[in-house]
């Protein structure tokens, strides 16, 4: 049995153990008829071109994992940003894992998926926020069809979260093969602002499959700051949709530092459904071995007087392939848009290879567009004036792809998690650079 | 005198018809409608073809039955009934000159009339002029100059009977038969075109030159050019065109090929204004046209091209950068006005080392219509030190139009350096503002603006083209540029 046979009747099961009355279940349906027409993603199609999902979709994955609660913090904790206080909301195999959390209902909501969709006081909230900005593509629906666990938080009006909030969905690898669908919502209200970071990690060599799918929406003048840290081990790959709207004067970024894992295909799709706003999107990409890693960004400008500001950098070593698909589309009313996107990228072995893409499509007159995109090779005068100066190519080197990765890491707003980010790249190009950016 | 505003240039380039839009009464004898495989054995045998060709050609139809028309690309339009074309169709009167004297007079003031008068080019520019009228090669000057150099210029037609080894050693070499479907229905119907061999070390004196023009009501022009510039030698081409109006549309799939062996340099330039349907989008040409170039060791391919024409335009002159340090270069313009669609671009593919492209395109899209920047850059793994640099800015008049940029770039090799950078802007007031402070009126300054923009790529035309191509700006953003 393929994939999605096995997909499309485990479907069936959960749908005998939920609630069938609920407006969800609905959207649920709908989804699941939207993942049998369509099946998952090939090379033929255009936003899937240069990413084979086969190989991936080969192994016999367990839709549903057994529950393990075995771990420990200190198993984990290195995967934590644990030296400054956070909301933690952890899940291990796809379940809640409540040892490990620390959430809230106290001014604002940070807490699960699964309480949201089910409890009362959450409806109003649900129907009108979930699945509304998720675009209806094969893999989204099979998520949506499969949601019933991941973050839910919802900030209400004028409440500024002073702790960042972590979101850590572990697999033990119990099952030979796990497939997880986790599913988040991110609510902010007015003026509201929140920091969230994002990571999964796979704590053993069993395959796993994430399809991740996170719906954000930033009301009038919120800040949405939200950090993906991808930095998996060589059986993992995870297909993350992101989607964030925002309203009038909102102003939303999220990053997202890709340095590790089997396959990593990233969605990311801005709308702008108000004036004044502010989307920032940002990337550091770097990998070896055969690692694979896809990003397609789009921002919709919708209305008039928004900026959009995309950097993305990838260096890319061993037999590694990288993707950058860019699209920037203006609507015909959204005069006076500021769009910039850059993507530039180093490729270091003979064997590692670049495709990218950086789309415009414009349908207004007044608007100022640009997209840039270079591929190319350290700075051979750089380095011979750094070893020159006794500096070992090694550290040389290091030091020319922090400075070129550096426009990225500025605008991570946590000093603690931009220190952590430091040391992986660092560690990712085995030197220790012995100073913090 | 009110202020003139963009709107006002808007309204004015609305109701602007195409004024090339005339119609010339040639008799000319004409295939019935429709395509089978007798019809293209009637066009071989029309056109005197050896046995090989007409295989060729056959060979070409059975792809072509397979094969499905392209839909990937960004532009809309009614597909056009293939079994409801004519695939030939020559002027009746059609001996061989030797003097312009002997040219149809009619036809030669349908030239007048295009401001292209040959006895002056002759003259003046030094022109050799290949003028095809509906599909067949009507005269051929300075044939004599270039025999001396060894040079052949002639119709591909009469170079398949007296050259049948060159023709049939390079032909569909570079696009082969099924490389798509306009490809091979090309290779199947071809009526006629140019062919051009200049041979080893000799440099062309003379800018080579075709003026195509489709003439005939419910004909679509299929043209097909092959130049093979041998070891170490140097040609220019230029190759033109203007469309009567008409209100149905028609069909234009041509192929070129072009062939750079070791250290050769092929220039080839085109201003192509066909008929782009009137203000309401009604009519116009399809142009649909497969170019691409071989570059063999140390050799260089340059595209230059300006598209003011066409209702739909589908077109992408290539490089293959085979040879090591070979270079390939495309400089294009694509002004697209009222209901027009262009989708044109380039493919730069670096198979050898230290090869070199470069890409500057630049759009100017009004009223309504929809201009696409599509193109591919591709490093492969054996092409060290490759370099690629590409620029597509695109001006954007109104709000009722598009810009689209689909770049492709795909690098396999670690030492290859690309850039690509890529804007969208409109006519800025403050510039306008300042022209008009100086006493120059807006649509002056527009056109001065404009000129600007596409300077870059003017500047690449030979000479006596850059000013054909200037006035046809001009015409298609007519009001404004001076």
């Amino acid at each position: 049995m393929d994939l999605k046979e096995k997909l499309v009747s485990s479907f069936l099961a959960l749908e005998n153990k939920v609630d069938i009355d609920s407006y969800v279940h609905d959207v649920r349906t709908d989804a699941i008829k939207i993942f049998e027409d369509q099946g998952f993603p090939s090379k033929k199609e255009e936003a899937w071109k240069y990413t084979s999902l086969n190989s991936i979709l080969k192994e016999d994955y367990s839709v549903f994992p057994k529950q393990e609660n075995a771990l420990e913090f200190k198993d984990i904790k290195k995967y934590f940003i644990h030296d400054i206080d956070t909301y933690k909301i952890v899940f291990i195999d796809g379940k809640y894992a409540s040892h490990l959390s620390q959430t809230t209902h106290d001014g604002i909501d940070v807490c699960l998926m699964s309480a949201a969709l089910s409890k009362p006081k959450y409806q109003l909230v649900i129907k009108n926020y979930f699945n509304k900005a998720a675009e209806k593509d094969s893999l989204t629906s099979l998520n949506t069809a499969f949601s019933c666990e991941g973050a839910y938080i919802h900030i209400p009006k004028n409440k500024i979260v002073e702790k960042p909030i972590q979101i850590l969905h572990f697999s033990t690898g119990n099952e030979s093969a796990t497939m997880l669908q986790p599913r988040n919502l991110v609510v902010v209200g007015e003026n509201a602002h929140v920091q969230i970071i994002e990571r999964h990690q796979s704590l053993t060599e069993n395959p796993v499959l994430t399809n991740s799918v996170t719906e954000i929406f930033a009301s009038k003048r919120a800040i949405v700051d939200f950090y993906k840290i991808q930095n998996d081990n060589e059986n993992a790959t995870l297909i993350d949709h992101t989607f964030v709207k925002q309203s009038r004067e909102s102003f939303a970024s999220v990053h997202t530092f890709s340095f590790g894992g089997k396959l990593i295909r990233n969605n990311l799709n801005f709308y702008q459904e108000g004036e004044r706003i502010d989307s920032t999107l940002k990337g550091i990409t770097i990998i070896g071995n055969k690692q694979h890693v896809d990003h397609n960004t789009l921002v919709h400008h919708i209305e008039p007087n928004c900026e959009s500001h995309q950097d993305y950098k990838g260096i890319f070593d061993g037999k590694s392939t990288g993707v950058f698909n860019g699209k920037v589309l203006v609507n015909k009313e959204a005069q006076k848009t500021n769009a910039f996107q850059a993507n530039n990228n180093i490729l270091i072995s003979d064997k590692a290879s670049i495709n990218t893409k950086p789309q415009l499509e414009i349908f207004a007159d007044d608007v100022k567009c640009s997209h840039g995109c270079t591929i190319g090779q350290l700075d051979e005068s750089a380095m011979f004036y750094m070893q020159a100066r006794g500096i070992p190519e090694k550290e040389a080197k290091a030091l020319l792809m922090f400075a070129f990765s550096n426009n990225v890491l500025s605008s991570v707003k946590i000093p603690e998690l931009k220190q952590r980010i430091t040391k992986i790249i660092a560690s990712k190009l085995g030197v220790n650079i012995g100073f913090d950016l | 005198m009110s202020k003139y505003t963009e709107d006002d240039l808007r309204e004015e380039l609305k109701t602007k018809e195409y004024e090339y839009g005339f119609y010339t009464d040639i008799e000319s004898d004409t295939f019935p409608n429709g395509l089978n495989e007798d019809i293209v054995r009637a066009i071989s045998k029309k056109k005197e073809e050896p046995e090989w060709m007409t295989e060729w050609r056959l060979e070409a139809f059975k792809a072509w039955k397979e094969m499905i028309e392209p839909e990937w690309a960004n532009v809309h339009y009614k597909k056009p009934d293939f079994q409801g074309i004519s695939y030939y169709s020559a002027p009746n009167s059609k001996p061989k000159y030797d003097s312009l004297d002997e040219v149809d007079p009619e036809l030669l003031a349908t030239f007048a009339k295009l401001g292209i008068s040959i006895d002056e080019q002759k003259k003046l520019a030094n022109v050799a002029m290949d003028v095809v009228v509906d599909s067949v090669s009507v005269a051929t000057t300075f044939k004599k100059t270039l025999g001396e150099k060894g040079i052949i210029f002639m119709s591909i037609s009469e170079a398949i009977k007296e050259h049948p080894e060159l023709v049939k050693k390079y032909l569909g070499t570079v696009v082969p038969q099924k490389d798509n479907f306009y490809a091979a229905l090309n290779s199947a119907v071809f009526s006629d075109g140019s062919f051009c061999y200049i041979p080893k070390g000799v440099r062309c004196p003379m800018e080579l030159s075709t003026y195509f023009r489709i003439n005939q009501a419910g004909t679509g022009q299929f043209e097909r050019t092959l130049v093979i510039a041998d070891e170490g030698s140097y040609v220019s081409y230029l190759e033109g065109c203007t469309a009567p109006s008409r209100d149905e549309n028609q069909l234009h799939a041509a192929v070129v090929e072009l062939i750079a062996l070791d250290d050769a340099e092929i220039k080839y330039s085109t201003v192509q204004n066909w008929f782009p349907g009137n203000a309401e989008g009604k009519g116009g040409v399809y142009n649909f046209v497969t170019k691409r170039g071989l570059c063999e060791k140390n050799a260089k391919i340059s595209w230059t091209q300006v598209e003011t024409g066409s209702a739909v335009t589908w077109k992408y002159p290539s490089c293959i950068l085979k040879g090591d340090n070979s270079v390939g270069e495309f400089y294009s313009i694509a002004v697209t006005n009222n209901y027009q669609q262009a989708d044109t671009g380039t493919k730069m593919v670096h198979l050898g080392k230290n090869t070199k492209s470069t890409i500057i395109s630049k759009g100017i899209s009004a009223g309504k219509s929809q201009n696409s920047y599509r193109g591919l850059v591709q490093i492969n793994s054996r092409a060290e030190n490759a370099r690629n640099f590409s620029q597509c800015d695109s001006l954007l008049m109104g709000n009722e139009c598009g810009a689209h940029t689909f770049p492709y770039i795909e690098a396999k090799n670690k030492t290859a350096k690309i850039e690509h950078e890529a804007t969208t802007s409109k006519i800025g007031e403050d510039q306008i503002f300042y022209c008009n402070q100086r006493g120059i009126d807006t649509e002056k300054a527009i056109a001065l603006i404009v000129n600007g923009f596409s300077k870059e790529v003017l500047n690449k035309l030979p000479m006596e083209f850059a000013v054909e191509a200037q006035k046809l700006l001009e015409i298609s953003l007519e009001g404004s540029v001076g």
